[in-house]
């Protein structure tokens, strides 16, 4: 019996092996096609760099442009300037942006910490949100709560978030004065460790909300169409059977169950919520990677914007795997393949 | 059929949805008739509150231009570029999803991995940089949206496929010596619509807030003005003059929850197993 458990165990681990293996082969392929794209984007692109340098320096000597396409490899043939390009992505060498004048990848490692707060506030709130309204509208399934909840999700999920941002712009700072209406934190005052906390945390509240509010229409529908679905198997009658409180019927044994798909959206969900932010960073001034990208839009600048494209997959790619493990590890009945 | 039509109309989201787009269909075809100067005109004095002045029932914006017909020609645009980009992403996604799920193999785990490379990129994002690399213009922000909208029916309809295939029916049309292409279309596509025609209505929705967030950017086609363009514009001015933001954004709320409640009756009408369920 024990050995038969230890194999069992050792046959999980090899499982578990082979499994991460194959998700990172499979990561790379997609990585590859992303960098093909991107390569084919470039392309498609009027002018080459060569002639956005000459634009900069103000030169339309022919000679000169020669001699920098030379220079940039520009006149090699197109699979050769494609391995060129892969190698320096692969070295993390995303170019120079020419509208700051920097490397590009300093500028988004400068705005990173800055979006991550932003989203993992906001896909926090979404997810709890979400839950507990999820939740209290299949536990009223057809009374008034649902259909409250029901509505209201419809409608947040139909709200452009730029057009929430600015409502509530509208309301907690031109009328109410409560929130302060851009930036991360308040520059000139001189600030302790936990009063930068507090005003962080002030400037945070409704950026992180207008992002939210599109998830958590999502999060409650799921939640809801899951826990109708739990709240009718037997398990929950027996619970039901035995006597047990209402609450504790749903909270305790369906709500927990019913979390669990909620988990796999949470990774689904990274892209949109990298391009929910670049509408929200915009309309608040949030100093993050959506911003950034607001800018290297305004100003053409196409290696900033390139770069923003490339650094966001990467991120999406390392949150699938991170979700993927992560769930194996909630659900152990999940078999790996 | 008109059992399928009873049943849609037996749903009341489906008929709200259907009555909400009727009338923005019904604006878009009147903008030409009604406000014939077009959205550009100048037609007052700038910043004319909703009710303000006769004639101006929703006002004019900081250039004194009516918000009536801004509405008006924006829903064309917004509606447009909603509809076309939705019918490019079915061409492009049922024809990936169709090879394959109906042929397998290696062709199926090419098509996937690329699907997935699309799937990964972030949508907005990449929709923003073809938008500026190729210029905006009503064409290449149809050409971007339909580029992050195919990867969703491509997957539906490879899944479909690949139940559909094992089907004896399908089996039986080999038997009398069908083609492969006519087989993927004149026998498992028909059987494979209905789930399709769900995500089109909700695609069309997410093409329409995908437009008003790029216009909203800046990066709207400069020679037309759709709602986007409209609540972008009025944004520097919205701490006095909140309407200019608040009417074009109830214009897209309710265009686009009409057509997530369309799908919603859809997907209730089409399905018939869950009906009978009831």
């Amino acid at each position: 019996m024990s050995t038969g458990l230890t194999t069992g165990a050792t046959g999980a681990r090899r499982r578990r092996g082979r499994y991460l293996l194959r998700r990172l082969g499979q990561s790379a392929i997609v990585l590859g096609i992303v960098l093909l794209l991107q390569f084919t984007l470039i392309h498609l692109a009027p002018g080459d760099i060569a002639d956005v340098i000459a634009g900069d320096v103000q030169s339309d000597d022919p000679e000169f442009i020669i001699q920098l396409r030379r220079d940039l490899g520009l006149d090699q043939p197109l699979p050769i300037q494609f391995a060129f390009y892969v190698g320096r992505l692969l070295t993390l060498d995303l170019g120079t942006s020419h509208a700051f004048n920097m490397p590009v990848l300093t500028l988004i490692l400068d705005r990173l910490p800055a979006t991550l707060l932003l989203m993992f506030s906001a896909i926090a709130l979404a997810f709890v949100a979400g839950a507990a309204l999820g939740t209290i509208a299949a536990a009223f399934r057809g009374r008034w709560p649902d259909v409250l909840v029901t509505i209201s999700a419809l409608l947040f999920y139909a709200t452009p978030v730029f057009l929430v941002g600015i409502g509530l712009i509208l309301i907690f700072t031109v009328w109410l004065r409560w929130l302060p209406m851009s930036g991360m934190y308040v520059t000139w005052v001189q600030h302790t460790w936990w009063s930068l906390a507090v005003d962080i945390a002030r400037h945070l509240i409704m950026p992180a909300v207008s992002l939210s509010l599109f998830f958590v229409a999502i999060y409650t529908r799921l939640m809801r169409a899951t826990m109708l679905e739990v709240l009718s198997q037997d398990y929950v009658r027996t619970a039901w059977a035995k006597g047990l409180s209402p609450s504790r019927v749903v909270l305790r044994h369906a709500a927990r169950n019913a979390l669990l798909p909620m988990v796999t959206m949470l990774g689904l969900q990274v892209g949109s919520l990298l391009g929910g932010a670049v509408l929200v960073e915009t309309v608040f001034g949030w100093p993050g990677i959506g911003r950034l990208a607001f800018e290297a839009v305004f100003r053409r600048d196409v290696p900033l914007v390139l770069g923003i494209l490339f650094f966001s997959s990467v991120l999406v790619l390392m949150v699938n795997l991170l979700v993927d493990l992560l769930y194996t590890r909630l659900d152990p009945r999940i078999v790996l393949r | 059929m008109a059992e399928f039509i009873g049943r849609l109309f037996r749903s009341p989201s489906a008929v709200i949805g259907l009555f909400i787009l009727l009338a923005v269909a019904a604006i878009a075809v009147a903008a030409p008739l009604l406000y014939p100067a077009g959205p550009w005109a100048m037609v007052g004095q700038p910043m004319q509150w909703p009710g303000q002045v006769a004639g101006l029932p929703l006002g004019t914006d900081a250039l004194g231009r009516d918000i009536m017909a801004g509405i008006f020609h924006g829903a064309r645009i917004s509606l447009l570029i909603g509809l076309a980009a939705t019918a490019a992403a079915l061409c492009i996604g049922v024809a990936v999803g169709a090879v394959a799920g109906f042929f397998g193999g290696w062709v199926d785990d090419v098509l996937m991995r690329i699907t997935d490379a699309f799937q990964t990129i972030p949508p907005f994002i990449l929709a923003i940089v073809i938008v500026v690399i190729v210029n905006p213009s009503v064409s290449t922000i149809i050409l971007a949206i339909a580029a992050i909208s195919w990867p969703a029916i491509a997957r539906l309809v490879r899944a479909e496929f690949l139940r559909l295939r094992e089907m004896d029916f399908v089996a039986s049309c080999r038997l009398i010596g069908m083609g492969n292409t006519r087989i993927i279309l004149t026998q498992i596509l028909p059987n494979a619509l209905p789930p399709i025609i769900v995500t089109a209505s909700i695609l069309t929705a997410t093409a329409i807030l995908t437009e008003a967030g790029l216009s909203f950017l800046g990066l709207g086609d400069p020679n037309v003005i759709s709602w986007g363009t409209m609540i972008g514009m009025g944004r520097s001015d919205f701490r006095a003059a909140w309407y200019l933001v608040a009417i074009p954004g109830m214009a897209v709320v309710l265009t686009v929850l009409a057509l997530n409640l369309l799908g919603d009756g859809l997907n209730d009408a089409l399905n018939t197993r869950l009906h009978r369920r009831k």
